[in-house]
């Protein structure tokens, strides 16, 4: 572990008003802001901390979703990428690529708590619902690792497809999805056993794997092939693939990469890459409703907790485009980072 | 950057025609049928496989043929190829293959034939193939790929050309049982034109060698010029005085004979070499009576591959392929890769071994192969050519991806790079 910025940061939850007198953002728009500033923010729905890792810079921004601001920068390991909390929201968990680890930071203060093994090349992660342990896909090695989160002890490898990435968890924890870049399949495998269970063939280099919230679907989607293919969770059949056609847009530019589902079930929303466009997609029919413009390359998704709002990272052009889920409209644009590649959502 | 340029086989000056003599008898490499990743050898390793135990293992033969070719060496000795050139591409594709396949109760076996005999090398890949191998991928000359396509014609076999950028092998010499994995010579000079048309580096100067590959190349770059809205102003012809390659000394003179080659040239931004032997190109760069960039097959390169390429989750592939080989990824390796992984592709979306359902697979429109270069591989219907973003590059980095913004194309983009279906001269795919 190296270059962890030991900035002290207010708890925002608790003590929001004086925090932005403290000084101590790396943005200078933010400073100064008064507290009326902030009252008069006009972002629907609560406030919450949005983290969002920047995968050249080697920083995390934070962004007040009141605000709708960056408010802080903090630096971790190098190429940070998938980001997640824990159950418990007290950590923020942060794949660092390069340097082959699993670093772990105090969400609320961003100071180093630990850092957990990984196998090499960590990509993406997913927590077990119950809080433990967690599951890695090793991009580097065709492995996903599985790692006890309170001991630090790697419990088990398990043999994947090549490039494995997209990490998908059944709510009721039983199954668990990975997706392998190379080999092209979603790989259902049984967290009891860590054995496989089977293994669906989708199109090209898919990159991310999401359960609806009842369970009944995996979504998945593929970045060169263009489409997303959705599974039945049980049968392991394919009841249909969701493909993207944009007036003007070159095809080969539609690359679904962040898929997200509302927990209601009825929407699903699909980061489209170099397209620059998140997908709008009515769950029932499969059909996309709309496509929103985003920034350039957008990749990851992530909802608040109400889910009135979805954050995106767009990779190419350094910054993070907030939706209004309710009113289907690109709303702000919030610069973070260079290449900003995660982002994850706390309920504080 | 053709197929003399990078492709060479002989490994140190010492290497010469007596090396030729001594391989047409060791014509047969080794095996490296490479058995499935062994499961549960990682502690805790768990990766059952599914599939219904009664289900026999499918098998899919792949040979690599390679022509031992016997060019002059490089000008500098960071330039001597690999032993292994290639054949690392294909055992990285193959485990590749391999990983997959294991899934699918797929197996895939790769044999390497290598020859400096074009006859010697069609008969030995033309019993593999009556011994049931469906597959050949050729890292030869022009004139052998035809061989060997001809060899092979009427048989449930495919070659695959990773070896030669030659145009005519998609052109007028195309053949119904050939696929190409290396850019042709057009693809190469239009995504090199394309950028520096978007530099504004409009006027060139082209400076071919005496060689046929050298005035294919420079061909290329005349039609692309004129494709894409650049001039050549003027061309000339460099005679490489043949000689020893060092001698102890030289920069005196080179630092004296390329200036006054280029002296007295008309107004131009860049300055073109044409030079596929890697005979004289190198010394251009910085040497010329203008100050003036070089680009072609030496200076700014357009290539299949960069071994510094990081982009579209290259480096793992990078890395993958550093651990296997021991060493850096070049372009030849890349276009092997392309042409093993295209028949893994193809078996596992046909969910068969046999042959003839693989080709007819890769032949299709339903094909498209993810390659590490941001967008989807396909295979040109007209003449069996893989559509391909192109790199232009400098030795150490990538500076850019052809096609370049604005190059529009009604069907796609990546048509603007080497022959399109209007022009093509092929009619051996025609429907």
């Amino acid at each position: 572990m190296q270059g962890i910025l030991a900035l002290s940061w207010c708890d925002r939850a608790e003590t929001r008003g004086q925090e932005v007198a403290v000084g101590k953002w790396k943005s200078g728009a933010a400073t100064g802001l008064t507290l009326a500033a902030w009252l008069v923010a006009a972002a629907p729905g609560g406030a919450y901390t949005v983290y969002v890792t920047n995968e050249k810079d080697n920083t995390v921004t934070i962004i007040d979703s009141s605000k709708l601001e960056a408010v802080r920068t903090v630096k971790v390991g190098q190429r940070p990428r998938g980001v997640i909390l824990s159950k418990d929201h007290k950590w923020l968990l942060i794949c660092a690529s390069d340097d082959n680890n699993v670093q772990v930071f105090d969400a609320r203060t961003m100071e180093y708590v630990k850092t957990l093994p990984s196998g090499p090349d960590p990509e993406l992660f997913v927590l077990h619902p119950s809080g433990n342990p967690l599951y890695i896909a090793n991009e580097d090695d065709n492995l996903v690792t599985v790692v006890d989160i309170e001991t630090d002890k790697v419990l088990a490898e398990i043999a994947v497809g090549v490039e494995p990435e997209g990490m998908g968890m059944s709510p009721d924890g039983k199954v668990l999805v990975n997706t392998s870049e190379t080999t092209n399949m979603a790989h259902f495998i049984d967290t009891a056993t860590n054995a496989t269970i089977d293994n669906v063939l989708v199109d090209s280099r898919p990159r991310v794997a999401e359960f609806t919230a009842d369970g009944a679907q995996v979504w998945v989607s593929a970045e060169i092939g263009g489409t997303v293919t959705v599974i039945d969770a049980k049968t392991r059949k394919i009841l249909g693939k969701v493909e993207f056609h944009i007036p003007g847009v070159n095809h080969d530019a539609i690359q679904p990469v962040g898929v997200r589902i509302a927990k209601d079930g009825k929407r699903a929303f699909v980061a489209l890459g170099p397209a620059n466009r998140v997908a709008v997609i009515d769950t029932a029919t499969l059909k996309v409703e709309k496509y929103l413009l985003v920034g350039q390359r957008v990749w990851q998704l992530a909802f608040t907790p109400d889910e009135r709002l979805l954050f995106t990272t767009n990779g190419t052009s350094n910054d993070v485009s907030v939706i209004d889920v309710e009113k289907l409209r690109v709303v702000r644009s919030i610069k973070v980072g260079r290449y900003p590649w995660g982002v994850v959502v706390a309920p504080f | 950057m053709g197929e003399n340029a990078n492709r060479r086989r002989c490994r140190g000056p010492a290497c010469g025609k007596a090396r030729r003599a001594s391989l047409v008898s060791a014509a047969v490499a080794a095996q490296l049928t490479l058995a499935p990743i062994a499961l549960g050898q990682q502690q805790g390793s768990t990766g059952r496989i599914p599939a219904a135990p009664s289900d026999p293992v499918k098998q899919t033969a792949i040979v690599l043929a390679r022509e031992l070719r016997d060019p002059s060496p490089p000008l500098s000795l960071l330039d001597f190829p690999p032993q292994d050139d290639g054949v690392a591409g294909a055992r990285l594709a193959v485990n590749d293959n391999n990983t997959t396949g294991r899934f699918l109760k797929q197996e895939f076996t790769l044999e390497v034939v290598q020859s400096g005999a074009a006859s010697e090398l069609v008969s030995e890949v033309a019993k593999r193939v009556d011994g049931g191998a469906g597959f050949v991928v050729a890292d030869t000359s022009a004139e052998t790929v035809l061989a060997l396509a001809d060899a092979l014609q009427g048989r449930e076999a495919l070659v695959i050309n990773a070896g030669s950028g030659d145009d005519r092998l998609r052109g007028r010499d195309c053949r119904a049982n050939v696929l190409h994995t290396a850019p042709s010579r057009a693809m190469l000079a239009d995504g090199l034109a394309q950028y520096l048309v978007w530099k504004q580096w409009r006027r060139w100067v082209l400076v071919r060698g005496t060689g046929p590959a050298d005035e294919a190349f420079a061909e290329a770059l005349r039609r692309a010029a004129k494709r894409f809205g650049a001039k050549i102003v003027e061309e000339r012809a460099f005679k490489v005085e043949a000689g020893s390659r060092r001698a102890d000394g030289g920069h005196e003179q080179i630092q004296q004979q390329i200036p006054s080659f280029t002296q007295n040239a008309p107004a131009h931004d860049v300055l073109l070499v044409a030079d596929e032997g890697g005979q004289f190109g190198e010394y251009f760069p910085y040497r010329t009576w203008d100050p003036r960039p070089v680009a072609g097959t030496q200076g700014l390169v357009p290539t299949s591959w960069h071994p510094a390429l990081e982009q579209w989750g290259a480096t793992q592939f990078q890395n993958r392929f550093r651990r296997l080989a021991s060493r850096t990824m070049r372009p030849l390796d890349y276009d092997i890769w392309v042409a093993v992984r295209s028949i893994g592709e193809a078996a596992s979306r046909a969910k068969s071994a046999a042959p003839k359902d693989l080709i007819a697979y890769l032949k299709s429109t339903d094909f498209d192969l993810a390659a590490f270069k941001g967008r989807k591989l396909t295979y040109r219907p007209w003449d069996g050519q893989l559509r391909q973003p192109i790199l232009v590059a400098t030795a150490k980095l990538p500076v850019t991806v052809s096609p370049q913004p604005g190059f529009l194309h009604q069907f796609s983009e990546l048509d603007t790079l080497g022959i399109d279906k209007p022009e093509t001269e092929c009619r051996a795919f025609s429907p």
